[in-house]
């Protein structure tokens, strides 16, 4: 595919890294070929590993706005692609005179009473936005079924107007954490990519890229608790978001190093979780390091 | 793209080797389709020249598209590329039939060529597809009160003979099951709701001159709750655990939303295995995969596996789950106690079934019995065919 500002995998990894996101292989060869193959990129791991982090990189390294859907419990059509405004039109009804009527209830559903809602927009948009739906686990199957139809046309036709579709689509990330399963459609319409925590040195580089101002101690340090922490039998373990907060709220109290006190004054930074915290704090010197 | 005519190719072509790949994980009972295939051929084409990184996570990204997986994934990719490296000991090259796969028109015909050797490749195990699904089971209003029955009614399941086993098992399938409903977020148009629907309102009001008198509404919808059956198959359960296995695959067929699981001292899920046509088939596929049928109970430590995999999917929470289990816990009663207060606090109603409890002496004197109860909403006892039906009407109630 034309149009991208790189040519293999890893001139790709260079500019992510340029824009602070520090992708491994694996996940650049995802970006890469959903990039171009045109098809969405599928994206799932543990919360907090940076999966909605990716689209919004994307969304930069390519100088393309971002449009993202955020699912939930519930969510529609009528929420996600379009809808009338009604209390506009129902004000129009009410201004015209019933003479007028007739002539211009066409106008009532015209661009100007349309409320554009995500999905809509990046159909308009096409390859000039990067779509990004996230959560998409929250969402139900019908939105799912729903969903999938869009991906695989980038066509919708709203009655009144027309057929609206895009001339090239537009880049798609999916986001899911998991807490149900998507179906097999949809996810063979995706590439598929699992996100996993980072390396040790590789998390650490990313505290630093995203948090310039904490020294190079306390980063390593930091993310060498979070992994001594993600070891331990926890119901929610702590992600690179985590990581980064922890480290940010660390950096703020002026620390240059990670101390058992210091851990124990900013655990909710990282450990988010009642039970797991009284798990975690007895075992704090050991998780701050062996040295204590 | 890049040049191909320096380098050395595989002796067989490029795209059997691709092809057999996916057939590889086909045999590891991956779902791998034509479909899948198709893109992993335009990734690694995509990609240009490929290494070994550039082929796994060309892989990795078409052909699964799930976290489990990945370890089989793993495994087929090291064989499959140690077979490759036998013929091959540079890289593996492609050339495919078509250049790069863009959308252009002048390509769709080579593209298509590409496909139906795809296809045809693909056909011989395709066939295997077939026997997934299961035919929705139509809900059977048959009650167990059949004649010449009654007497197995009230047998507990321990002294039944072969015979009459099986005969108890066709007839544990064709309870009917209910499970209760809870509403949702989701709305649908309704005649009497509780929300107003500005937006049919307003299109009925259209016919009248923009004058709504026809006011609309919508109203929440409902659905099934989940039913969660966790079963123990340690020794002393081994003959309720079988009657109850039957119960489970009742259940499968009673709505979509069911999990199984089993345990002894680890926790296994049957909830795919169970969904085939055959029970006794389904039955046996269980056996084997469960490595310690019969062999002790470790309940709190099973809950705590299920609950730390599962608590945040939709499968647990607002289920209404029954466990099926003696209670004889081996391991530590207070972290059973504290493993049954979560699955309380996620569940909407929680079930044991007990079949000691079908000897009038029981009190639940064990352990780790008492230590459960405090989380359990009923307690039955699901020794013979009668509690069987007491067990069903307690998922509806």
């Amino acid at each position: 595919m034309s149009g991208l500002p790189f040519t293999s995998v890893d001139e790709l990894q260079r500019s992510l890294s340029d824009h602070s996101y520090l992708a491994d292989r694996g996940l650049s060869t995802a970006i890469y070929l959903s990039l171009s193959l045109g098809k969405p990129l599928l994206l799932e791991g543990e919360a907090g590993v940076g999966k909605t982090e990716v689209a919004k990189t994307l969304s930069h390294l390519l100088g393309r706005d971002l449009i993202r859907l955020q699912c939930y419990e519930g969510i529609d059509a009528s929420q996600a692609l379009y809808e009338w405004n009604y209390s506009r039109q129902l004000i129009a009804v009410r201004a015209m005179d019933a003479a007028d009527a007739a002539t211009h209830v066409d106008d009532l559903f015209g661009e100007d009473f349309l409320v554009e809602r995500p999905l809509l927009a990046a159909i308009q948009a096409g390859d000039r936005a990067v779509l990004l739906v996230d959560e998409l686990d929250r969402a139900d199957d019908e939105f799912e079924a729903f969903l999938l139809e869009i991906l695989s046309e980038f066509a919708v036709t709203v009655p009144e107007i027309g057929r609206v579709a895009s001339a090239t689509p537009p880049a798609v990330v999916v986001t899911s954490n998991r807490t149900r399963e998507l179906h097999d459609a949809l996810k063979r319409r995706c590439l598929y990519h699992w996100i996993d925590h980072p390396q040790l040195d590789r998390e650490v580089a990313i505290v630093r890229a995203r948090a310039p101002h904490v020294s190079e101690g306390l980063a390593r340090g930091v993310a060498e608790a979070v992994a001594r922490l993600r070891s331990l039998d926890l119901a929610k373990l702590p992600g690179v978001a985590e990581t980064i907060d922890w480290a940010n709220a660390l950096a703020f109290l002026g620390a240059e190093e990670l101390s058992e006190s210091l851990a124990a004054d900013t655990l909710g930074a990282v450990v988010k979780d009642h039970e797991d915290q009284e798990l975690v704090a007895p075992r704090l010197a050991e998780v701050v390091g062996g040295d204590g | 793209m890049v040049d191909r005519a320096t380098r050395g190719r595989t002796p067989e072509g490029p795209l059997p080797p691709l092809i057999r790949f996916g057939r590889d994980l086909r045999r590891r009972d991956l779902s791998v389709g034509t479909g899948r295939i198709l893109t992993f051929v335009r990734a690694v084409d995509a990609l240009g020249l490929v290494d070994r990184d550039a082929l796994y996570w060309a892989g990795r990204a078409t052909l699964i598209a799930r976290r489990e997986d990945i370890p089989t994934f793993d495994e087929a990719f090291d064989a499959w590329y140690r077979s490759l490296r036998a013929t091959e000991d540079l890289r593996v090259e492609l050339d495919l039939p078509a250049p790069a796969p863009e959308r252009d028109d002048a390509d769709a015909g080579s593209m298509q060529d590409l496909e139906v050797q795809l296809a045809r490749a693909a056909a011989e195990w395709h066939r295997a597809e077939d026997d997934e699904e299961v035919a929705p089971d139509e809900e059977s209003s048959i009650r167990i009160v059949a004649s010449g029955a009654e007497v197995l009614r009230s047998k507990s399941f321990s002294d039944l003979s072969d015979a009459e086993r099986a005969r108890v098992a066709a007839l544990i399938r064709s309870l009917r099951l209910r499970v209760p409903v809870e509403r949702t977020r989701r709305t649908r148009p309704a005649t009497k709701g509780d929300r107003f629907d500005l937006r049919r309102t307003l299109r009925r009001s259209l016919r009248t001159q923009g004058e709504p008198f026809e006011r609309a509404w919508r109203a929440r919808t409902a659905r099934r709750r989940p039913l969660v059956l966790i079963l123990d198959i340690s020794g002393s359960m081994a003959p309720y655990s079988r009657a109850l296995m039957q119960f489970a695959y009742a259940a499968m067929a009673a709505g979509r939303r069911v999990e199984t699981f089993v345990f002894g001292t680890r926790l296994t899920r049957v909830t795919r295995t169970l969904r085939t046509r055959d029970p006794d088939r389904a039955l046996r596929d269980i056996g084997r995969q469960v490595e310690d049928w019969e062999g002790g109970t470790r309940i709190g430590e099973s809950l705590r596996a299920l609950l730390d995999a599962w608590s945040q999917r939709a499968a647990l929470r607002g289920a209404v789950v029954v466990l099926c289990s003696d209670g004889l816990e081996r391991g530590d009663p207070e972290l059973l106690r504290a493993q049954m207060a979560r699955l309380r606090r996620l569940a909407h109603r929680v079930i044991w079934v007990n079949p000691l409890k079908g000897s009038p002496r029981y009190e639940p004197l064990a352990r780790g019995m008492a230590a459960a109860l405090p989380s359990v909403d009923v307690f039955l006892s699901g020794h013979n065919l009668e509690s069987m039906e007491e067990l069903a009407a307690a998922l509806e109630g």
